[in-house]
């Protein structure tokens, strides 16, 4: 039985006040809180077993690379990915989109090529893609969004021969949107292109599996699912791999070593040049444990919950603009909205003094912004220990706010 | 420690100013326009002027922005009207300081402009506050290469 109250208690951030309130953290789309078994994990590696992996052959360095490669099978399991080889290790999410760009697209997409987007990416997964574009001679195309935020059927017209690639998120980071990427895929694939799904929210908030996807790319990051900061993931489908060429290259990656010349490693170490971010892998492990501990179905359902008592909750206050779906049941647990033309950031700065944690602003998403109509949002983003209190407080805050600018709000909306 | 509050950031004047902006309209031709923009959050300022001779004449701003930097684009407009382009200059500078300088003491003429001391204490909106500034530190700039001075 699910208890978020027992949850909390595994979170010492959650006991800290914020300018002399409980703190009351909305914020986790852009990074969660971390468990105590995260950062126990962290201490421990640092106080028993800190050694380069891959390498050494005393007691340390075999530890290490134990506990490497074992966080690498726990990634492998939660995203149920074929093989191990297929899990490559980055920065965050962000490095894992680039390295398919570069390593992956500089060699396969050509002049007149088209590569589809949605209107809703995150800058990370849109700006390498015009990079590669302006390389390479490709074309940009963007799927459309409707007015709550859902994506148009218009995909379905616009992939076809000409498609090499399509990039998508799972889950808006803004809009909450869960996109339908299996079908997406499906259709692609009948295209002969890829498929690249940004799972930055999803992989953190609903069960996600790469052979139900169909996907070819999978990009996510540990901080966003109660992991530490510095590790991302590129899940990629074993032969593509096979078939690519490194973007970064130095030690570990190599297979043989000349003055002129070297061969690669296998994959997935190929892709794992120099010495990697070893205590935060094998504590983003930990978090992988604790999450499944949980369960990823039940964390899905506890977003669901909180999602819709805040649609319902922020929908009631007069003067508030929600972003997205209204129904829960199809996006996930980030809620963007705007309160009169009160500036997100003047709201974000007066919640904060209540020692209420959100975002407010574009959220890198600019195009989705202009899209909107909207220069800003706020956004609350909830993860497995908020409770429904705290949305509440949400609530009164945005009040309490609306009242702090009173007349300065409604003497501008009047102008 | 005492918590800073939210009515020391917002003082009334600023939110005054919000409320009202001064001088939200265009100078006439010839001028210069100077902007800014702040990508964290997509606000952006405009800020134009004619001038007589070596004096800013009238002065203009334009743009969308939280009430931090509104405010200041209005208030920064009626502090520069009327002056040089060094004296002008040397508000900026004095301005900037008091946003970033922890050791700042208030005897520069900034005048009204103290009103946004405060801000200092909230690192992310000191940008807010900067914006119409760099704009119009922009527009002197182009007003520099204009003239040939570079």
């Amino acid at each position: 039985m699910f208890d978020v109250e027992l949850v909390r208690r595994d979170f010492p951030i959650l006991q800290r006040t914020v300018h002399g309130k409980p703190l009351v953290y909305l914020d986790n789309a852009a990074t969660s809180q971390k468990p105590l078994a995260v950062i126990d994990a962290l201490v421990e590696y640092y106080e028993r077993y800190n050694a380069n992996i891959h390498r050494g052959l005393h007691t340390l360095s075999e530890e290490a690379t134990s506990r490497y490669e074992e966080a690498r099978e726990k990634v492998r399991r939660f995203i149920n990915a074929p093989g191990r080889e297929s899990v490559i290790f980055t920065r965050n999410a962000t490095e894992s989109i680039n390295l398919v760009a570069y390593a992956w697209g500089r060699a396969k997409v050509r002049v007149g090529d088209e590569i589809v987007l949605t209107v809703m990416e995150h800058h990370s997964n849109l700006v390498p893609w015009q990079v590669l574009a302006k390389e390479t001679g490709a074309r940009l195309r963007f799927v459309d969004i409707d007015d709550e935020g859902r994506l148009r059927d218009d995909w379905r017209e616009m992939i076809g021969e000409k498609t090499r690639l399509v990039a998508l998120t799972q889950m808006s980071n803004v809009l909450g949107t869960i996109n339908p990427v299996r079908e997406i895929a499906d259709l692609a694939h009948q295209h002969g292109a890829a498929v690249l799904v940004d799972g930055a929210q999803s992989v953190a908030h609903m069960p996600v599996d790469v052979q139900e996807l169909d996907c070819d790319f999978l990009a996510f990051s540990s901080h966003k699912m109660l992991g530490p900061t510095g590790v991302g993931v590129l899940y990629a489908r074993r032969r593509i791999l096979e078939d690519m060429t490194p973007m970064l290259s130095g030690g570990h990656m190599i297979s043989k070593v000349s003055l002129e010349d070297t061969t690669w490693n296998e994959i997935p170490s190929r892709f794992e040049a120099g010495t990697p971010n070893i205590a935060d892998v094998i504590a983003f492990g930990a978090a992988i444990d604790y999450l499944e501990g949980i369960g990823m179905e039940v964390v899905r359902r506890h977003d669901m919950e909180l999602t819709a008592y805040a649609l319902d909750v922020l929908g009631q206050i007069p003067g508030v603009a929600l972003y997205g779906p209204r129904d829960a049941s199809i996006r996930g647990a980030a809620v963007a909205f705007n309160y009169g033309d009160l500036h997100p950031h003047d709201l974000g700065t007066a919640l904060d003094s209540y020692g209420i944690a959100i975002r407010a602003g574009h959220h890198c998403a600019q195009p989705l912004m202009t899209r909107l109509g909207v220069t800003a949002t706020a956004r609350a983003s909830f993860h497995i220990y908020n409770r429904r209190e705290e949305i509440d407080v949400l609530a009164e805050g945005i009040q309490e706010a609306a009242k702090f600018f009173g007349d300065a709000i409604s003497a501008r909306t009047r102008a | 420690m005492p918590e800073p509050e939210l009515d020391e950031l917002y003082k009334d004047l600023i939110l005054d100013h919000y409320r009202r902006p001064r001088n939200r309209h265009s100078v006439a031709e010839p001028k210069i326009v100077g902007e800014g923009f702040n990508p964290l959050c997509g606000d952006e300022i405009a800020v134009e002027a004619h001038f007589d001779g070596d004096v800013l004449s009238d002065v203009g701003f334009e743009g969308r922005g939280c009430s931090i930097s509104q405010a200041s684009g209005s208030m920064m407009t009626e502090a520069v009207k009327g002056k040089t382009a060094a004296e002008a200059k040397a508000l900026i500078d004095a301005f900037t300081r008091m946003m970033t300088d922890p050791d700042f003491q208030p005897s520069d003429g900034l005048g009204d402009l103290e009103a946004f001391a405060g801000v200092a204490k909230y690192p992310v909106r000191v940008k807010c506050a900067t914006l119409a500034w760099h704009a119009l530190l922009d527009l002197l700039s182009r007003r520099g290469e204009v003239q040939g001075e570079g």
